[in-house]
């Protein structure tokens, strides 16, 4: 608790020493940093899903892997956009 | 508290160490004729690699077993028929094999240079090369759709899917006006910029991480043989780049064939 606390006044005391552009710069960097992670959290569950339904498909019916394949690939590109426009925003928040 | 330790120990406070440089310094590059610059002249240069391997393999003999040139040119034409067209737009599609043939093998080679050595600069990592294929597909399977369907019928068919109940048209319409107008050429272009974009930037980070280890000048007996763990990812994400690289051309494709079939041959 004390270590908190000790923390948070030397990050306020930083804080009160940086110039606004100091201070948009760090705050555009922890945001663009949460932002992708955001992004990140729910794409990855949808490809891990994808993925595993495919295996468990082409496992059953190999004779259809070959299309299995091609809608998994299909599926995963549209999953996958969304994380993709996430680190879009990461780009353009850090650097912009 | 650990990011402090972190950059004591990489004696960034002395002004050594790790930092990223400017996104401008890793993505711009200067012209070497005005209005041409690297990303430029690779577009230029895959474009004719491209086209100098099909006219050479055009002009071998076809009779003889394939062998060379004309081999390669075999194995991607059938790569584009069986695993794209079959199994997109079925056999009515075949006619649009010279179309996605250009498309995948221009893509692939404008994403390829960015794992070779020395060039290290996918040119699809620049917005400019995605957006205007994407805006290419786009009128492409727009104007398939107006010559099968009618300007009427295909628009009916995009606003309008059948086997919708009539109350959620309200719903239905804006959402796929948006989604097939809108949203498809913008998911495209973004969608294959990001990807070689972000496999550039992950290239540029584990590299300079490497370098800084490895010629760090504080605590060296520490630092340098941690060096080697970066380097190793960076190598194995070099050769991640080029499965990379590939896929994204593939999608593109497939994105491609499935909207100009879903253009030619509407769902009933």
């Amino acid at each position: 608790m004390e270590a908190l606390t000790r923390i948070a006044h030397a990050s306020i005391r930083v804080a009160a020493e940086l110039t606004p552009a100091e201070a948009k710069a760090n705050a555009a960097a922890q945001m663009a940093g949460l932002a992708y992670g955001l992004a990140a959290i729910g794409p990855g569950i949808g490809i891990g899903m994808i993925f595993g339904k495919a295996i468990e498909a082409m496992a059953r019916q190999p004779e259809s892997a070959g299309m299995v394949r091609t809608t998994m690939f299909l599926g995963v590109a549209f999953t996958e956009a969304l994380a993709l426009i996430g680190f879009v925003a990461f780009i353009l928040l850090k650097f912009a | 508290m650990f990011s402090n330790q972190i950059a004591v120990i990489l004696g960034e406070g002395a002004g050594r160490g790790f930092s990223f440089p400017p996104i401008n310094t890793i993505l711009r590059w200067k012209d070497v004729v005005p209005g041409i610059n690297k990303v430029v002249i690779i577009a230029i240069l895959s474009a004719l690699i491209g086209t100098l391997l099909f006219l050479v393999a055009s002009l071998k003999d076809a009779r003889k077993a394939p062998k060379g040139s004309r081999n390669l040119a075999e194995v991607i034409v059938e790569f584009i028929e069986k695993n794209i067209i079959m199994e997109t737009m079925g056999k009515s599609g075949m006619g649009w094999t010279p179309f996605l043939l250009t498309m995948f093998v221009f893509i692939y080679l404008c994403n390829l240079p960015g794992i070779i050595p020395f060039i290290q600069m996918p040119a699809t990592a620049r917005m400019g090369i995605p957006a205007f294929m994407a805006l290419l597909v786009w009128v492409v399977f727009n104007a398939t759709g107006i010559k099968h369907q009618g300007l009427f019928g295909y628009f009916k068919n995009v606003l309008f899917p059948p086997g919708v109940p009539k109350a959620l048209y309200i719903l239905v319409t804006p959402i796929e006006l948006i989604s097939t107008l809108v949203v498809r050429p913008f998911s495209l272009a973004v969608r294959l910029f990001a990807n070689m974009l972000a496999g550039h930037l992950l290239l540029v980070i584990f590299a300079l991480l490497s370098q800084a280890l490895i010629q760090a000048e504080t605590q060296k007996f520490f630092l340098v043989p941690i060096g080697i763990l970066p380097f190793a990812l960076l190598i194995f994400l070099t050769g991640f780049e080029i499965l990379v690289a590939f896929l994204q051309a593939y999608i593109f494709t497939v994105l491609t064939a499935v909207y100009i079939g879903g253009a030619t041959h509407p769902e009933h």
